[in-house]
């Protein structure tokens, strides 16, 4: 099992399934690539990261051994190696990726805009996304967090997120259609609302919450209730009986009606809605607005008996006989008495019926003055009905005071608006006929927050004349109509008892829900259980549980709630409101006060939304998506997965410079992180590679880089370690945006030691300066102050202590690398030791071991790193991870047999061309039945056919039957990209028993629907070109046959170093013969000198195992004082001879070749070296120590000059290895004698990664640094046994001069000379003699040619740990040829004509492999070794060769066919 | 991206712009196109190491046979982009095709379908 895909994993895992493992893949995104496939550029070959990387993403992705696990998690680890068992999470995609074609319709609809993580939130993409465009799996998938908090605080979970998103974008209907999945009742419930999900809105966190019910009123009102579709469905002959027409019943009826149920509603009133219709007031709520809506659930079938009161004419027990079920939602339709003197007199009316005659157009008595009791919403609505009844005062009573004042604040508001005087903390005492007696009320509530009123009864009374009194103190219900044996189980406040989820009674088959169950409560909450008792209908008529499987919707507690998060950069929008009448003016009539918001206002609201659960289930995407890929309903997965090892490569996260306040970088947006500019480059990024400023989009002119944020800095973070990549990616950035920018462009990196440590770094260092006017400054920049115009101000002191003040357009922080808390937590799951920085810790000699045994680490949770490093240490790991698993090897892994291909030799082409739709990625634009009847007339065309999606299974089924039914022998399918789809399709036909290479594409959706949009019948017409210029092809190509060849399987391993006496080890304990072949007569190599690794560990020791555990393998032939003189073949089957120094000469049959050669620390030609006994090199210390540790306790004072030959015109390469082992020695030698006095004079100090620990200690121990410039070299007299050094120093800007007893030399590291090696294997080196591999970053040990590798100095300067990772590699890629059984060549390769070849030799000097060879007289292409670029074809004056598959007949049919 | 270009500009797919011969650029000419580029790698950045360097020097090649045969070496080009450079392809394609246009239709008659 590899964790974590980014190109370590990757890489792990593609050397691992090569060499016969099955590897499960787990990524934490949806798609792998990591974090490379978001740079743009590659240092130091400015190679596009993306097309480097993406052929190994593709392999990767299409490899039948690879399980590729996505949105994963590994939650724990047990057991032993060779036996694990993992336990992994896998969360849902919300896309089935194997109907998903990746078309992106869907991203068309999706209304959800979220930052693009992959562009570092400098844009914006859809909830439905890919990662990026070449992203594998090639599939969408829909981010969705929790449900939005305005879903779960409405009593009906209406998805709220949902139709905002729809009403922002201005689709009104589809807006009201997800409304009404749920909600009968818009219109009417988008006007009375009060709206609990707007109290949990997060945009309170901003300004005000989104206007939710006011959307809601206007898509119902502007999309029509009546022109949304309800869903076909078949009747079914279950009935059901609904008492009370109120929004509960109503919502039963509708929700049973959408599943074919038939109900019966009885409603003792003369209207439909209930409450809704007699108690509340017309001007809130008009009867034609809940009878616009009760009309379309007449229309669904629903029967609704007005006047129809249950108890006498027609039984509750009538209903149970005849029906199959009951809903009872009858509400609580009675009042409350006042249970005070005077309230039996005729001046004394409850609201309810006060309201309801009103509504009903009854009489109801009139009077100039009118109290009301109660300050809940009901009290409010008589209040300011019996003002638009004439009253003149109207004073409400309530015992709350404002705060507790139970209505809603709006409504308070409106009613003082219109007139109403409120009088708070007073009780009722008594009433006459003319008055109410106020007395005071000290409590409403107790100490446990229920209600219990008291009053100071001896408080002075308080008369308010009126003649009309209206109380609004409480509702209940009325369940007389149940009759006495009903059976009914009821609740002490006298409500039924109904399940809070099911909705079901005690009573089978009856079930009861709104007010009658909750007591007074808001509408929604009745319309909520009136669905639910529908739901649970349903349930009893299918026999199913009512309850299984269904539950409320819950609020996380806050530190658990995962949604979108609010941006910090969000700006403040003020809610819209609805226009309302004037006061004065509706307080005249009962029309409508409130005139609703108009479309641009919705559409404002629906902008204003957080998307908090990022994807709002509008399923627009559901609807879009012609290949039904979208499956909201996925559930999260728990995979159990046995396996013998484990690879941890989870990856590194960029440092978060927010906590930096001085560097603006939260605050000012033209302040960008290193990542976030490597997206403003990057092609595919949010600018197109635009070089422009976030904050206004302008190009830049100055740029500022700086250096070491969030690495080798304690005071604002813990990184104290230096991330061994940023000099390098910066110094890229600057000289790309310099070629990106229009006009010249000033860029200036602002650093403290420049560490181009790496093979070919120092020169691009040099480029970049030199050449490309990048400026480099010595300086550590604390503040970035933002100025006008959007620029930046910095401020630093040059070298000669000059302050200097510059203005930028922009800054990037080159941050550095951390180990995430993710992975963190992964390693704390896995049981792996982290160290103090959070890296794995691995020992020197085990690089990417752990602490447990079994798991593995590589890449940059085993230290900071590099690309090239990181898949060294993979393929390492892909070695290391399988000892132990030798045995299995080849036990898991899979094949796919094909059947026996047809023999098509000599038959005429009979060509089937399959044209696709693409859904309507090719369909909307191009006339596909046109571009089918074309291909139909052309010749040798036997069969054509279109698809809606050919690349998908049922299509694939229809194609293989084609071939065989009309006997096709060549096959094109017009579609999209070969790139993405070819090797698919040629699976197909071989399937259908076709060779591979009868199969031709033509790409009329990426080439042409897609770019040619808007000129549908132009396209059509290329459409049909490229479909004939595929035909033309087609006839003329050939079946190709892959040869397999046999290997040997073994290995020669060059060079008895470390890294070449562990290749030979891990190479031997993988089961393989090895031939180690030394040129001296020991083993060891430079290691036979070295005292210590970096980390502290003792080399003799382990040097000394290491020797005996080679000479003791029996796997492993050792040639001694011995050379690698010449070899002939190639990968698999090279035959190399071996000559001792006595001449004997040994040929031996190998499969493979590991060269580690190694390398030499020079002998100095400055500074006194060879001149004075006290100079010495850095090696040369180390023997004297190892012979004798207690030496510096003589030495007073010793000095290391560093960049000896290194750095130089002569070797313009950095040794990489010295500044470490400088320190080292130089802390050796203190901790050994601390009065010592040691000076290291240094150009940069370059203690890359972990190491920069070190170079750390040693300032604490008081070792004195001291830098010097390459052209005022520091001087060495002599002086006695001693020398004295005189160099400037750049602190004190003055010469300083010291004697020491001892000159240590960081002697540069030369690669030994491999000519003899190096043409035997016509292995190329570069121009400072080291090996050069095959590509800088993705195959950093291998050739270009197969079979060969690399592995430690021979490659370039490296410490041991990395020498032994390299080896490993080696072993790892090595192990990927030998693990095959055959070796398949052919193809897409070259061919010879020896008839035509007259040995010109241009093919060998054209091929970049070296491949053609002269035998015989004539030309040979080695089928193994030849790439198939078709170079040499391309320039053979005769014509002799032939590059299969696209020969020069195929080619110019092709070109003729684009003419006519 | 679906950045918009003209359609009458038609792709041939190679392994490597290293496999595209002096032949297959002057019989495109000789068919009757009016215009033809070869689309490589960025130079240095060549998946087979040199092929796009060649396939230039060969564009260089025919600009001047066209040129000798009286027709525009305009009417030939070399572009060099990589993979992820969608909006540089568009570009290219819609530069070419103007270019073409104000050159006009190659003078070498089209030729008859084989």
């Amino acid at each position: 099992m590899v964790v974590g895909a980014g190109i370590a994993g990757v890489q792990a895992s593609l050397d691992l399934a090569n060499a016969g493992y099955y590897v499960y893949l787990v990524e934490k995104t949806s798609a792998i690539g990591g974090r490379m496939a978001q740079l743009d550029k590659t240092f130091p070959t400015n190679d596009c990261a993306m097309c480097i990387v993406s052929p190994k993403l593709v392999e990767c992705g299409r490899h039948l051994n690879i399980e590729i696990i996505t949105n994963a998690e590994v939650q724990s680890l047990e057991g032993e190696p060779g036996n694990f068992t993992a336990k992994v999470h896998q969360k849902p995609r919300y896309v089935d990726d194997d109907a998903c074609t990746a078309c992106g319709d869907c991203i068309e609809v999706c209304p959800v805009d979220v930052p693009n993580e992959f562009n570092q939130g400098l844009n914006t993409c859809k909830a439905i996304n890919k990662r990026y465009a070449q992203a594998y799996p090639n599939s969408f998938a829909i981010t969705k967090l929790d449900r939005a908090p305005c879903k779960i605080n409405c009593p009906a979970n209406l998805n709220v997120q949902g139709y905002m998103q729809m009403a922002k974008v201005g689709k009104f209907d589809e807006s009201l259609k997800i409304i009404m999945d749920d909600l009968p009742l818009p219109g009417v419930i988008g006007r009375i609302c009060p709206h609990p999900c707007e109290e949990s809105c997060r945009r309170l966190e901003v300004e005000e919450a989104i206007a939710i019910r006011d959307t809601k009123r206007f898509v119902a009102d502007q999309a029509g209730v009546e022109n949304i579709a309800q869903p076909e469905v078949e009747p079914r002959g279950e009935k059901v009986a609904i008492v009370g027409a109120g929004p509960a019943g109503l919502s039963a009826a509708y929700h049973l009606a959408r599943a074919g149920v038939k109900s019966v509603i009885y409603e003792a009133l003369p209207v439909a809605g209930g409450a809704l219709a007699v108690g509340v007031p017309a001007y809130r709520l008009s009867q034609e607005v809940i009878d616009r809506e009760v009309a379309v659930i007449k229309g669904m079938g629903v029967e609704i008996k007005l006047n129809t009161p249950i108890g006498d004419e027609i039984t509750f027990a009538d209903l149970r006989r005849d029906f199959d079920a009951v809903f009872l939602g009858v509400g609580a339709p009675q009042s409350f008495n006042l249970g005070v003197p005077g309230e039996d007199g005729d001046n004394v009316v409850s609201a309810l019926d006060y309201l309801k005659s009103v509504n009903l157009g009854q009489e109801v008595p009139t009077a100039k003055q009118v109290a009301v009791i109660g300050g809940g919403n009901v009290a409010i609505d008589a209040a300011r009905t019996a003002i638009r009844k004439g009253a003149t005062k109207v004073t409400m009573i309530m015992l709350e005071n404002e705060e507790e004042c139970p209505a809603s604040s709006w409504e308070v508001e409106e009613a003082l608006e219109e007139g109403v005087e409120i009088i708070h903390r007073k009780g009722v005492e008594s009433v006459t006929a003319s008055s109410v007696f106020l007395k005071d009320c000290v409590q409403v509530f107790d100490e446990q927050g229920r209600f219990a009123p008291a009053y100071d009864d001896a408080c002075e009374l308080v008369e308010i004349p009126c003649e009309l009194v209206i109380t609004a103190i409480g509702q209940k219900t009325d369940l007389g109509f149940l009759g006495p044996d009903a059976g009914l189980e009821l609740t002490p406040r006298g409500t039924i008892a109904s399940d809070p989820v099911t909705m079901a009674t005690n009573l089978e088959g009856v079930y009861a829900g709104g007010d009658v169950v909750t007591g007074p409560w808001i509408a929604i909450g009745a319309v909520a259980a009136g669905r639910e008792a529908a739901f649970s209908m349903l349930r009893q008529f299918e026999g199913q549980d009512l309850a299984q499987g269904r539950r409320k919707l819950e609020m996380k507690p806050p530190e658990e709630q995962e949604y979108n998060p609010v941006p910090d950069d969000i700006f403040v929008l003020p809610r819209a409101r609805m226009e309302q009448r004037a006061p004065d003016e509706r307080i005249k009539d009962f029309d409508q006060f409130e005139l609703g918001l108009t479309a641009e206002q919705v559409m404002a609201e629906g902008a204003r939304c957080l998307n908090c659960g990022v994807c709002c289930e509008c399923l627009q995407c559901v609807e879009a998506c012609k290949a039904k890929a979208p499956a909201h309903d996925q559930q999260p997965q728990d995979l159990e997965l046995k396996v013998g090892s484990v690879v941890m490569a989870p990856g590194f996260d960029p440092f978060d410079p927010s906590l930096f306040d001085t560097y603006s970088y939260a605050s000012h947006p033209n302040v960008v992180t290193a990542m976030e500019f490597e997206r403003v480059l990057s092609a595919s990024g949010p600018y197109q590679g635009h070089l422009q400023r976030p904050s206004d989009g302008r190009e830049p002119q100055k740029i500022a880089w700086l250096q070491c944020v969030g690495s080798r800095d304690i005071n604002h973070c813990d990184n104290g370690y230096c991330s061994a990549v940023c000099c390098m990616y910066a110094i890229k950035e600057a000289v790309i945006a310099k070629e990106h920018a229009s006009e010249p462009l000033d860029t200036a990196i602002f650093f403290m030691d420049m560490r181009t440590y790496g093979k070919d770094f120092e020169k691009y260092y040099d480029r970049a300066r030199e050449e490309h006017g990048v400026r480099f400054v010595r300086s550590r920049i604390h503040t970035i102050d933002p100025v006008e115009g959007d620029r930046l101000r910095i401020q630093y002191v040059t070298e000669d202590g000059e302050p200097v003040e510059e203005f930028f357009d922009m800054v990037v922080l080159s941050i550095g690398l951390q180990t995430g808390p993710e992975a963190i937590a992964l390693a704390q799951r896995l049981g792996v030791e982290l160290t103090e920085h959070n890296f794995a810790d691995t020992s020197s000699f085990t690089p990417v071991g752990t602490s447990r045994p079994g798991v593995y680490a590589c890449g940059c949770l085993a230290g900071p790193k590099d690309i090239p490093q990181a898949v060294m240490e993979a393929s390492a790991v892909a070695s290391a991870s399988s000892i132990g698993l030798a045995e299995v090897r080849g036990t898991l892994t899979r094949e796919v047999q094909y059947p026996v291909e047809k023999d098509v030799s000599g038959q005429e082409p009979r060509i089937g061309v399959f044209v696709c739709n693409c859904g309507i990625n090719i369909g909307g634009v191009v006339d596909v039945p046109g571009v089918r009847d074309y291909a139909a007339t052309l010749p040798y065309v036997t069969f054509v056919d279109e698809n809606l999606f050919t690349c998908s299974q049922d299509t694939q089924a229809k194609i293989k039957q084609a071939i065989i039914d009309n006997d096709l022998n060549r096959v094109i399918v017009a579609s999209c990209s070969p790139r993405t789809h070819e090797p698919l399709f040629q699976e197909t036909i071989r399937e259908a028993g076709l060779n591979k290479y009868l199969f031709e594409m033509a790409n009329i959706r990426d080439q042409d629907s897609w770019v040619h949009q808007k000129e549908p019948e132009k396209a059509t017409a290329k459409a049909k070109d490229l479909v004939r210029m595929a035909v033309a092809k087609a006839a003329l190509i050939e079946p190709l046959h892959q040869v397999d060849l046999s290997l040997t399987k073994s290995a020669v391993v060059v060079g008895g170093g470390v890294a070449g006496m562990n290749a030979a080890l891990s190479l031997a304990e993988a089961g393989y013969p090895v031939h180690l072949v030394e040129k001296t007569d020991t083993l060891g190599g430079n290691a036979n000198q070295l005292l210590a690794t970096w980390k502290g560990e003792p080399v003799a020791p382990y040097l000394e195992e290491l020797i005996a555990r080679v000479r003791g393998h029996k796997d492993i032939t050792l040639y001694l004082n011995s050379e690698l003189v010449d070899a002939t073949g190639f990968v698999g089957n090279f035959v190399s001879t071996i000559k001792g120094d006595d001449g004997t000469e040994t040929v031996i049959e190998h499969g493979v070749v590991v060269m580690a050669t190694g390398g030499h620390e020079t002998r100095p030609s400055e500074y006194l070296y060879g001149e004075h006994d006290a100079v010495s090199t850095a090696l040369e210390l180390d023997a004297e120590l190892r012979g004798n540790p207690e030496a510096p306790k003589k030495w007073d004072a010793v000095a290391f000059i560093q960049c000896v030959g290194s750095r130089e015109p002569e070797r313009p390469y950095c040794s990489r290895l010295c500044c470490t082992h400088s320190v080292e020695s130089a802390i050796k030698i203190k901790e050994t004698n601390p009065e010592a006095q040691v000076f290291i004079l240094y150009r940069d100090i370059r203690t890359y990664g972990v190491r920069e620990d070190l170079y750390k200690k040693a300032r604490e121990l008081g070792v004195l640094f001291i830098r010097y410039e390459v052209d005022q070299k520091p001087q060495v007299a002599v002086d006695g046994d001693q020398l004295t050094i005189i160099a400037k120093d750049h602190v004190l800007g003055r010469e300083v001069s010291f004697t020491v007893d001892r000159l240590v030399l960081a002697a540069a590291i030369e690669p030994n000379n491999v000519t003899t090696l190096a043409e035997a294997f016509k292995t190329p080196l570069n121009a400072e003699g080291f090996f050069l591999e095959a590509h800088m970053k993705l195959r950093p040990v291998d050739f270009a040619s197969e079979g060969l590798y690399l592995a430690g100095l021979a490659h370039f300067p490296k410490p041991l740990d990395e020498a032994i990772a390299q080896a490993d590699a080696a072993v790892g890629r090595a192990m990927t040829v030998l693990a095959k059984n055959v070796i398949r060549v052919g193809g897409v390769v070259a061919t010879v004509n020896p008839d035509k070849c007259s040995v010109c030799l241009t093919c060998v000097r054209t091929c970049p492999y070296n491949v053609p060879k002269i035998v015989d007289g004539k030309a040979v292409i080695e089928v193994a070794s030849c790439y198939g670029c078709g170079a040499c074809a391309a320039e053979c004056p005769g014509k002799a060769i032939t590059l299969q598959h696209f020969t020069d007949a195929q080619i110019l049919a092709k070109e003729r066919a684009a003419v006519n | 991206m679906r950045l918009q270009y003209p359609t009458n500009i038609k792709v041939i797919q190679l392994p490597c712009s290293g496999r595209v011969d002096i032949l297959h650029l002057l019989r495109a000419f000789e068919d009757g196109l009016d215009g033809v580029y070869v689309a490589g790698c960025m130079e240095g950045d060549c998946h087979f190491l040199t092929g796009n360097l060649k396939a230039r020097r060969k564009v260089e090649y025919v600009k001047k046979v066209l040129e000798s045969l009286g027709l525009e070496p305009e009417r030939i080009e070399m572009y060099n982009m990589s993979s992820a450079e969608g909006p540089r392809f568009a570009q290219v394609a819609n530069e070419f095709y103007q270019r073409i246009q104000e050159l006009g239709p190659s003078p070498v008659p089209k030729a008859q379908a084989a």
